[in-house]
């Protein structure tokens, strides 16, 4: 009879143990399949958003937009439906309110001359060019309610491609506002706010 | 021979920088959005309902759907004028020329969707029995008598029918904060006494009931 080495033996017993230990706590392997992407700390990383400090509400109803394909923005279609596909309710439930927990870090990666610009339009619009106020719906602080986003803090970058995108036609949540919003914006006036909410604590 | 007078040049001449400015107003924009009363009551809609059923922002924004054009006028120019106090309705507002502000009153007079709905169903008939009734020991009078039976109002005198429930509390319970600033006269003055005179959980019974009128 062939005697199992120790060695053999303690591998197996370990790698039988990591298996279980995984499967039991099953959101800590469902959460490192999103910071893979949107970073360790869920602050985002290169094109993915933060996902930190979010409305959980707005998580549950963008992951129901993938899942519905609603959200076609490219990047939406490449990566996002694809990696909440096999996302059940509970599971998204329990991300949502994980990562609207952590709190959030400012990206300050925009551009501080247009920073001022930017939170006057943020706070006001401009009601000349029937550009509604931001802060009606997102808050005196750009920190979001219910079903609406925290924008700030997020990226220069991805605030920058999400007004352009609703301009060029990608659809958002049916019901959403913003397509009808971001279709007035000039390209100083995205500069100006995807810099001021850079910024925002 | 015609002759071009000094005072149809001077016309020409503005009516030719009017044109100037709105054009350099619309290369600042996104694509090409002529102004105008569309693109205003767009403006409008992008907050209050694409239907004018009013909306939940970080604000309640109220229905504007079904209400008297009169007051909507009245409180378009109390934004104006500082009489009420809302830093987001003033801003939009103080732009508004007088014939905009009535070409906007009139238009939503007519939209009709469904109550925005939401309100806790619990007091519902609590709420029916005080807006029927009025509170005779608290000095409240009957809101049907003003408002009507069916919450539709009438010339100054707002709808409540549909209306948001969050922005009833809100206006009910916090009236004096926001109506009849300044010195000046205000009709909002006649809503003073009965919004004081209503405790949190009869403006809650109340805003309830209205809200799921239609």
């Amino acid at each position: 009879m062939k005697r199992i080495g120790l060695k053999t033996a303690s591998l197996a017993i370990f790698a039988f143990a990591l298996s279980t230990l995984s499967c039991w706590a099953g959101e800590i392997a469902a959460v490192r399949n999103c910071t893979w992407c949107h970073g360790t700390g869920a602050q985002g990383y290169t094109v993915a958003p933060r996902l930190a400090g979010q409305r959980p509400q707005y998580i549950l109803s963008q992951i129901r937009s993938f899942h519905e394909h609603t959200r076609d923005n490219p990047f939406s279609i490449q990566y996002m439906w694809g990696a909440v596909a096999s996302l059940g309710p509970y599971t998204a439930r329990d991300l949502a309110n994980y990562f609207a927990s952590i709190p959030p870090r400012p990206a300050n990666d925009g551009n501080g001359a247009w920073a001022a610009r930017g939170r006057t339009i943020y706070m006001e619009g401009i009601p000349e060019a029937n550009i509604v106020s931001c802060y009606a719906c997102h808050g005196p602080n750009a920190e979001g309610i219910r079903d609406i986003p925290r924008l700030g803090g997020l990226a220069y970058f991805y605030i920058k491609a999400r007004l352009e995108q609703w301009g060029q036609g990608y659809h958002s949540t049916p019901g959403s506002p913003m397509p009808l919003v971001a279709t007035h914006l000039g390209a100083e006036e995205v500069e100006a706010l995807a810099s001021y909410l850079s910024f925002v604590k | 021979m015609r002759v071009i007078g000094l005072k149809l040049v001077l016309q020409i001449a503005v009516l030719a920088a009017a044109l100037a400015s709105s054009a350099r107003a619309q290369e600042r924009m996104g694509p090409a959005r002529v102004g105008g009363l569309e693109a205003k009551l767009e403006y409008c809609k992008t907050c209050h309902g694409l239907s004018g059923q009013g909306y939940l922002g970080w604000f309640p924004m109220p229905r504007l759907a079904g209400q008297q054009p009169e007051y909507i006028e009245a409180q378009l120019k109390a934004f104006i004028e500082r009489r009420r106090a809302n830093p987001v309705m003033r801003n939009v507002a103080h732009v508004l020329s007088p014939s905009m502000i009535s070409a906007l009153a009139n238009h939503f007079q007519h939209l009709n969707p469904p109550p925005f709905g939401g309100a806790p169903r619990g007091s519902i008939a609590t709420g029916k029995k005080i807006y029927e009734e009025g509170l005779p020991e608290s000095n409240v009078p009957a809101c049907s008598a003003c408002h009507g039976p069916d919450g539709h109002g009438q010339n100054e005198i707002p709808r409540l029918a549909g209306q948001v429930y969050p922005y009833m509390v809100g206006q009910l319970s916090g009236w004096a904060k926001e109506r009849g600033q300044g010195t000046s006269v205000d009709t909002s003055a006649i809503m003073a006494p009965t919004a004081h005179n209503l405790t949190r959980s009869q403006i809650e019974a109340v805003a309830a009931y209205v809200s799921y009128l239609h």
